[in-house]
This record gives C-alpha cells, structure tokens and sequence, in this order.
C-alpha cells in the first residue's frame, strides 16, 4: 500500500462499516491503538536550518530514518529537537517527500551527493517521480561512466609474466607501451599512405614519349609500380599473419571488421598474381583493382576520429534508416508525377518512371544537373515542390545524427582528459599518503627525542621539540605504532627500502654473515641474522630538516639496526621470527622487530609476512636516532665493522 | 487572349499552387482562420477549488472535535489539493488500500455514498459527514448509511440485482487468489442468504425498516457497528 494515501486509511476503515450487515460472520477485533499520542509538531534542525513537520507526516515512511525510531538517536535532549549534521539544500527535497509523497530530484544538485543523502535517510532512489527519474538516471549512468573509465585505464598497465604471443598483441593494441610497437606503427601508417598515393598516381597521364596519347604512368613505369605494390602487400601480409599469431583469439580476431579490411586489401594482389595472363576474366581483374582502395580503411587504426566516425554511423543507423526510406518514398512519388507531367511535352527526357528517378534524386538533393529538365508547367511546377521537399526530407535526421556524433566525440574527448589528468590524480594522491607517513614517522622521532630529553634530563628543550600535533594525529599514530609493536616491524620509507633492496641483491653471498653474528653477543645474533635477510639501512639523510644532527653513515646504520632489534624471539605471532635462530638467550636489549617495509597508507596490508617481504611496497622513511645514548656492545655487519654507538631505545 | 487549356494535371498543379498561397497568406494573419473557439478552448478554466464552510459549523454540523477536524482536513487537502475529490482520484486512492483485487466499482457505489448532494465531487463537507455518521453516529444512523449505500438508485428499496451489484462488487474487490476459490456463483449465493434474512415479508424488496430491524435483532452485526469507534 502506498503509504502516501495512509492518511485516507481512518476513511477506508469508518467505510468498512458498509460490509457490516452482508457479513455472515463476526468481525475480527480492531486493533487498539495504544500510543495515542497527540499530533504533534517535530523540529528537525539540520545543519542550524530548522524545518518543522508533524510527526504523523514522518509517520509516514516508516522503513526510513525519520519515519523510524532511528531518529532517535539524533535526539538532542537540551534542545528538544532532532539535530542532524547534513546539508540543508538536499534536505529540502527529502522532507518534500515525506510531506507530498514524491521525491524530486533537484538539478544543481550533484548525483553523488544527492544520492549520499538519500542512502543516509533510508530513502531509495527508485521512488524518485516519473518528473525527475529520467534526469536522475541519465546523471548517474553519466557518472558511473566516468567511473568506468578510471578503472579501464588500469587494466592497462603492464601484467607482468606475459608471454610472448600477449606481448605482441599489447603491442598491436597500444603502440606506446613499447618503442617497437611505435616503429611498427608508424611504418605500417606510411606504408598505408605510400600505396594509397601509389594506386592514385597510377591513373594520372604522364608525359606522352614517342607515343601518340598520354598514357597514364601505370602503364609507363609498370615496372616500378609492381615493386611498389608488392612491397606494400608483403608488408600488410606480414602485419596480418602477425597480428593472426598474437590474437588471444584467432576465430574472433578474423570476424572483427578490421582483419576483413585487411583481407580485403591484400587479396586482389595475389588473385592478380594468380591470373594475370589470362584474358578473359581482366575485366575482373580490373575490378579487383578497385578494393585495393580499400587500404584507406587501415587508417582508421592509426586515427581515432575515424573510429568515431564509423562508430556514430553505426550508432545512428535507425536514423540513417529513416532518411534513406522516406527519401525513397519521396522520389518514386515525384518521379511518377513528373513521368506523366511530362508524357505531354515533345523530345521529353522522361522515358520512364525509372527515368525519372535520376531527376528527382538530382532536384531534391539539390545538385541540379540540368540534363533533365521539365518544358511543361504542370512538371515545373512540380519540380519546385520536389526540390523544396527534398530539402527539408534530408534536414530532418541530419541534427539527430550530429547529436550523436557529437555525444560520442566529448565523450571520447572526456576519455583522454581524464587520461591525462590520471597523473595528476595519481601523484596528488601519493602526495597525500606520503604526508601522512611522514608525518607519522616525524612523530616517532619526536618520541625518540623526548625520550632522549628525558634521559638527559632537559626540560626546555623537551618543550621546544613537542611539536602540537592534534588530537586525531596523535590517535592514529598512536594506532601506526601498535601495528608495529604487533608485527614487531617498522615502517621504513622508499629511500631507505630501495637501498635495502640493492644490499640485499649484493650481498646474497656471504651467507657467513648469520655465522658471524651468531658468534656474538646474542644482540648481535638477532640482529645480524636479520640485517642479512633484510638488508641493512642505507645512509639516507631524512629529506626534511630535523631540530637534531644525525650521524650519518654507518654508526647510523648500526643503531638502527639495533633499534629494530626489540622484541625478544618468544613474539610469536609474529612470522618473521620463523627463522629467527633460537639460539638468543640473553638479548636483554633488543627489544622490536625487524626491519620492515610496510606503506603507511592503510588500504594496503600491513607487512606481516616474512622475510622476503622486505621488497614489498615503497619503504618509508625511518626516523634516524638521536645520538647520545650509551653505547651498547657492537655488533657486527656486514656493512661495518666499526659497531660503536650503538643506540638503545626505550619502547616509543 | 491567351486560351488556358487546363488538363487534367495542370489543374490539379495549379490547384496544388493556389492551396499553398492561402496557407502563406494565412502565415501572415492577412486571412482569418476561423477557428475562433480554439483560443478560448486553450483557457481552459483550472480546475475547480473549493473552500469548505468554517471551524465552527463544521463542528457544529459534525461530533468531531475542532482538532480532529484539522487533522482530518490536513489529510484530506493533502491527498487533494483542489479540495475536492472527483470520482477517479476516489477510486485511485480507494483501490490502494486493496492491491489484490478491483476496487473500482465498490468505490464507485461508495463514492455515490459521500457523495450526498450528487454533483460527482466529494467535497471537504461531504467527507466528514460521512465520516461523522460512521464513526460518531448512532447505531441507527449507521444502519441508515449502510441502506443508503446499498440502495443504488435511492429508492427507498433494496432489490435483489442492486444487492448482487453490491455484492460483485465486494467480491471483486478480493481478487483472484482466495481461498477457497471464488466461483461465480459465490456472490448470489451470498445475496440470497441475506433476503432471506432480511426480507421478512418476501415481497422481493428489503425496505429501510425490514433492514433496520432485522440487524437490530442480529448480533453479530450490532457488534461489529461499534467495531471501528475508535479509527480517528
């Protein structure tokens, strides 16, 4: 039941009383209602604009947010009003719905907005008025288009273990993900252009030599324009069997329009071949000539407007459809009035109906040839009208197929932009997750300092690095910080991960190096197993100027490799101590895990994965330490030799 | 003097040429069309409003209060804005109470009802009379709306085809899909039942005072009157 009409339901109900003496059987009990509350006058207060309605007009939708008790939750106590934090403007139009029963979508709106507040109130677009569907409906596909495009641009990025049949045929698809693929498709355009001029000059007179008439330079060079053509051929029926091999799939890639064109170019070269001495069918032959013109078409692999063309013919073809049968009907029309018009007159051109045609089709398309013309009134009189109705015939579909054209076109056009904008996009994204992890990262070492401080003891200085972050920053740091604490890994940044990543591609051999480590102090075991598999830190300076001078180099790096060695092996949970060696008894100060290489940015899944996943994702910057803390017993690298300060860290 | 021998299709081209030129002329105002009442058919005069009569008489006119009054007015305006409902917005608003079946003609019977003064539109007044009579009416007053309901033709009498129409109708409104099935004869089974209740003389015809007494004396349906006392 729609409940729009609920208000007339007490009328339905005192109605019923008219089945009362038919009835053969007794009633069943009315329902009581119980909540006899008053109507009463709700204030809804969104975003400071107060909108008041009774309550029986919210009553009305129950299964939405206002109609329901969820509203409840929106209840402010002091004020005694419902106080919802959303935009007013698209309020408006919900409220309209609850109080006349239809729901308007406003134009100036933006779709994805509007429909944000819909989901939020609980009201489902499909209710929207016949008035404003089709509108809302059209902005939405709109939308989703522009969805669309951004996830088709993905698919193209390279795959990775293509073999060698998918690279060719990427090759063929998109000539600029490989210079190759670009030769190719710039010889085989010039190639297309260099036949096709050579089919045109071919018929063009040359200069006459002994002979006595021009002949044209076909016949002259014959010679030259058989090489020309058979190069041309050799080079499109390479491209063709190429292009056969890649396709993923052979059936439909010689289906599709495309291969037919090219089919259709290179064949009468061969069947030429085949029968060039043999006289009777050279009318044939000649025929076959003329689809050699049919080369122009492999442009359109080398011009997208072509495509477009093509497209939009097809799309119109009702149009087109239209226009060619009503123009039909017009000149059989004409050309039968203007037949017996002109049966009259003498030495008249009209023979016949059919005769006529050509006429007809001359005047209403207005070209006028003259080689026809009507001597008695009655036919020039109606030739004008022919002619006037030939031209409004032909207007009428034309702006529908512009229209078309049109849309395709921006919409092709809006396919590159957003193309081009990808970069954009994609960089201003990178920008923002990496300030996040910077600012992440700034934040530990700010702990680290005032840790430092507050071993050293220095009051002031304590407050000058306590930098105000808020209190959103702090709680999602904070929230970084147990991940790292659970996976007993660090976030590093990309500097530091690529430069990981070319030690470890060093330093596959010296495999002693766990050996080495193990023979030191179980610090060094922990540490040095790890700094094996997970490349010891490069000596990356931070980019950004910090309060505190770092030691760069080596010392750097050993401390923070025995910053990274926290947690004692008994973590468990976490899989990168799998080949941790048992043997570490007495690690009494390492305390922290690996080092990791994990991306800040939340989407992407933490690195809880083992060793090799040091490779995984850009690294992020890790906080250098503060010098100054007392040394602890060096260890050895692989790197260094000099293990001096050796850093150690309190919990952040 | 040039001697115009028209053939057959000259005159016709030439008939074509003067057609045309009356048309062009007619583009330029310089010939009158003739079609005068097509302006004021455009004007065509917007739907009737009406204003129902004030607070007090309708209070005074109805057993409702003032503030059921408003609420009622409130819906009622709502759901018809012109403040008048005509027999199709009736049975619009009717048949969605029942989706199941066709309520169209019981709503017309029902319509014909409201409608007391019978110029085809309820009105504001229309309305909450009826509704006064059903849900703050006396017994008899019901009983007296129900006859009047049932009397297609407000004749005073309740034959036997007006009863079936009455009754089709109802069955209509149950639709297809009932258990156990409808059959056709269901409605007139149904009809004969009740003469044969109500008709106590057997003349054929159930008048006001046949009906009125005999649901007096039946008690489902003295029950079921007071059922719907408390809707508003």
């Amino acid at each position: 039941m729609a409940t729009g009409v609920a208000a007339w339901l007490p009328f339905a109900r005192a109605a019923a009383i008219g089945w009362m003496p038919v009835a053969n059987c007794p009633m069943p009990v009315a329902p009581r209602d119980n909540s006899k509350r008053q109507d009463e006058l709700i204030i809804l207060n969104v975003s400071g604009r107060r909108f008041q309605t009774w309550r029986t007009t919210l009553d009305r939708y129950p299964d939405t947010l206002l109609g329901s008790s969820e509203k409840d939750f929106f209840y402010n106590e002091e004020t005694k009003e419902y106080f919802f934090d959303r935009d007013p403007d698209a309020f408006r139009s919900i409220l309209n719905f609850y109080r006349t029963g239809k729901l308007h979508y406003p134009r100036h709106e933006c779709i994805s907005a509007y429909d944000e507040e819909l989901t939020f109130f609980g009201i489902i677009p499909e209710i929207i008025g016949d008035c404003c569907y089709e509108e809302y409906k059209d902005r939405k596909r709109e939308n989703l288009e522009r969805l669309q495009d951004d996830q088709e641009e993905n698919k193209d990025m390279k795959m990775p273990n293509m073999n060698f049949r998918e690279t060719m045929w990427r090759a063929f698809e998109n000539p600029h993900t490989s210079t190759m693929a670009l030769v190719f498709y710039y010889v085989t355009g010039f190639f297309i252009a260099i036949s096709v001029i050579t089919n045109v000059v071919e018929t063009v007179p040359c200069g006459s030599t002994a002979n006595q008439k021009d002949m044209p330079c076909g016949e002259r060079y014959t010679v030259a324009f058989f090489c020309m053509d058979t190069a041309c051929v050799m080079i499109f029926t390479v491209e063709y069997l190429m292009r056969l091999f890649a396709a993923p799939s052979r059936y439909r890639f010689m289906r599709s329009v495309m291969s037919i064109i090219d089919v259709v170019a290179i064949l009468p070269y061969y069947i030429g071949l085949v029968m060039t001495n043999n006289e009777d069918v050279s009318g044939a032959f000649v025929t076959l000539r003329v689809f050699r013109v049919f080369r122009i078409f492999k442009f359109s692999r080398h011009s997208q407007g072509l495509r477009i063309l093509g497209y939009t013919l097809k799309s119109c073809a009702s149009e087109l459809g239209f226009l060619l049968f009503s123009l039909t009907m017009a000149i059989i029309i004409f050309a039968t009035v203007m037949f017996y018009a002109e049966k009259g007159s003498s030495s008249s051109k009209f023979t016949s109906i059919p005769a006529s045609f050509w006429y007809t089709i001359v005047t209403m398309t207005t070209l006028g040839y003259g080689d026809m013309v009507p001597k008695t009134i009655a036919g020039k009189i109606f030739g004008s009208i022919c002619s006037l109705s030939g031209v409004l015939v032909i207007a009428l579909p034309v702006p529908v197929i512009v229209s078309n054209f049109s849309r395709i076109y921006h919409q092709n056009q809006r396919a590159d932009k957003r193309r081009a904008q990808k970069k954009a996009r994609l960089a201003r994204i990178r920008i923002a997750k990496s300030g996040s992890a910077n600012a992440f990262l700034q934040s530990k070492r700010n702990g680290l300092l005032n840790e430092l401080l507050e071993l050293t003891g220095t009051e002031e200085d304590e407050q000058k690095l306590t930098k105000s972050t808020s209190l959103l920053e702090s709680q999602h740091h904070h929230l970084l910080h147990c991940l790292e604490k659970t996976t007993a890994h660090e976030f590093v940044d990309e500097q530091m991960y690529e430069q990981n990543c070319l030690e470890t591609a060093l330093q596959t051999y010296p495999s002693r190096s766990p050996s080495i480590s193990s023979h030191d102090s179980s610090v060094g075991t922990c540490c040095g197993r790890r700094v094996k598999r997970n490349t010891p830190l490069p000596n990356a300076s931070t980019p950004s100027a910090h309060p505190i001078p770092t030691h760069q180099g080596p010392l750097q790096e050993l401390s923070a490799i025995h910053i990274q060695c926290g947690d004692p092996p008994s973590h468990s949970t976490s899989r990168s101590n799998l080949n941790l060696k048992t043997d570490d008894s007495g690690r009494i100060n390492c305390k922290g895990g690996r080092i990791t290489t994990a991306i800040i940015s939340l989407p992407t899944p933490p690195a809880l994965t083992p060793d090799g996943d040091g490779l995984h994702g850009p690294p992020q910057r890790r906080p250098p330490p503060p010098p100054g803390h007392p040394a602890v017993p060096s260890i050895q690298t692989t790197t260094s030799s000099a293990g001096t300060n050796i850093v150690k860290v309190s919990a952040l | 003097m040039v001697t115009m021998n028209l053939e057959g299709l000259e005159m016709i081209a030439v008939l074509v040429v003067v057609v045309l030129f009356v048309k062009v002329l007619e583009q330029f105002g310089l010939l009158e069309a003739g079609y005068d009442d097509s302006v004021e058919d455009e004007l065509e005069l917007s739907a009737v409003r009406h204003r129902p009569e004030g607070l007090e008489q309708l209070e005074a006119q109805t057993r409702f209060s003032r503030k059921e009054l408003q609420i009622l007015y409130r819906g009622f305006k709502n759901e018809c804005p012109s403040g008048v409902v005509n027999e199709e917005t009736f049975k619009d608003i009717y048949s969605q109470f029942f989706p199941q079946g066709d309520a169209s003609t019981y709503a017309h019977f029902l319509f014909n009802a409201f409608d007391t003064d019978h110029n085809g539109s309820v009105s504001f007044e229309d309305f909450v009379m009826g509704l006064s009579i059903l849900l703050r009416g006396t017994v008899q007053e019901k009983l007296n709306w129900a006859f009047n309901l049932y009397d297609i033709n407000k004749d005073g009498y309740i034959t036997k085809e007006e009863m079936l129409d009455i009754m089709k109708a109802i069955y209509d409104m149950m639709g297809k899909c009932t258990y156990p099935v409808l059959k056709e004869e269901t409605p007139r089974q149904h009809v004969e039942v009740f003469f044969q209740k109500m008709d106590k003389n057997k003349d054929g015809v159930v008048t006001i005072d046949e009906f009125i007494d005999c649901c007096q004396n039946d008690e489902n349906i003295m029950r079921s009157m007071h059922l719907f006392e408390n809707v508003l």
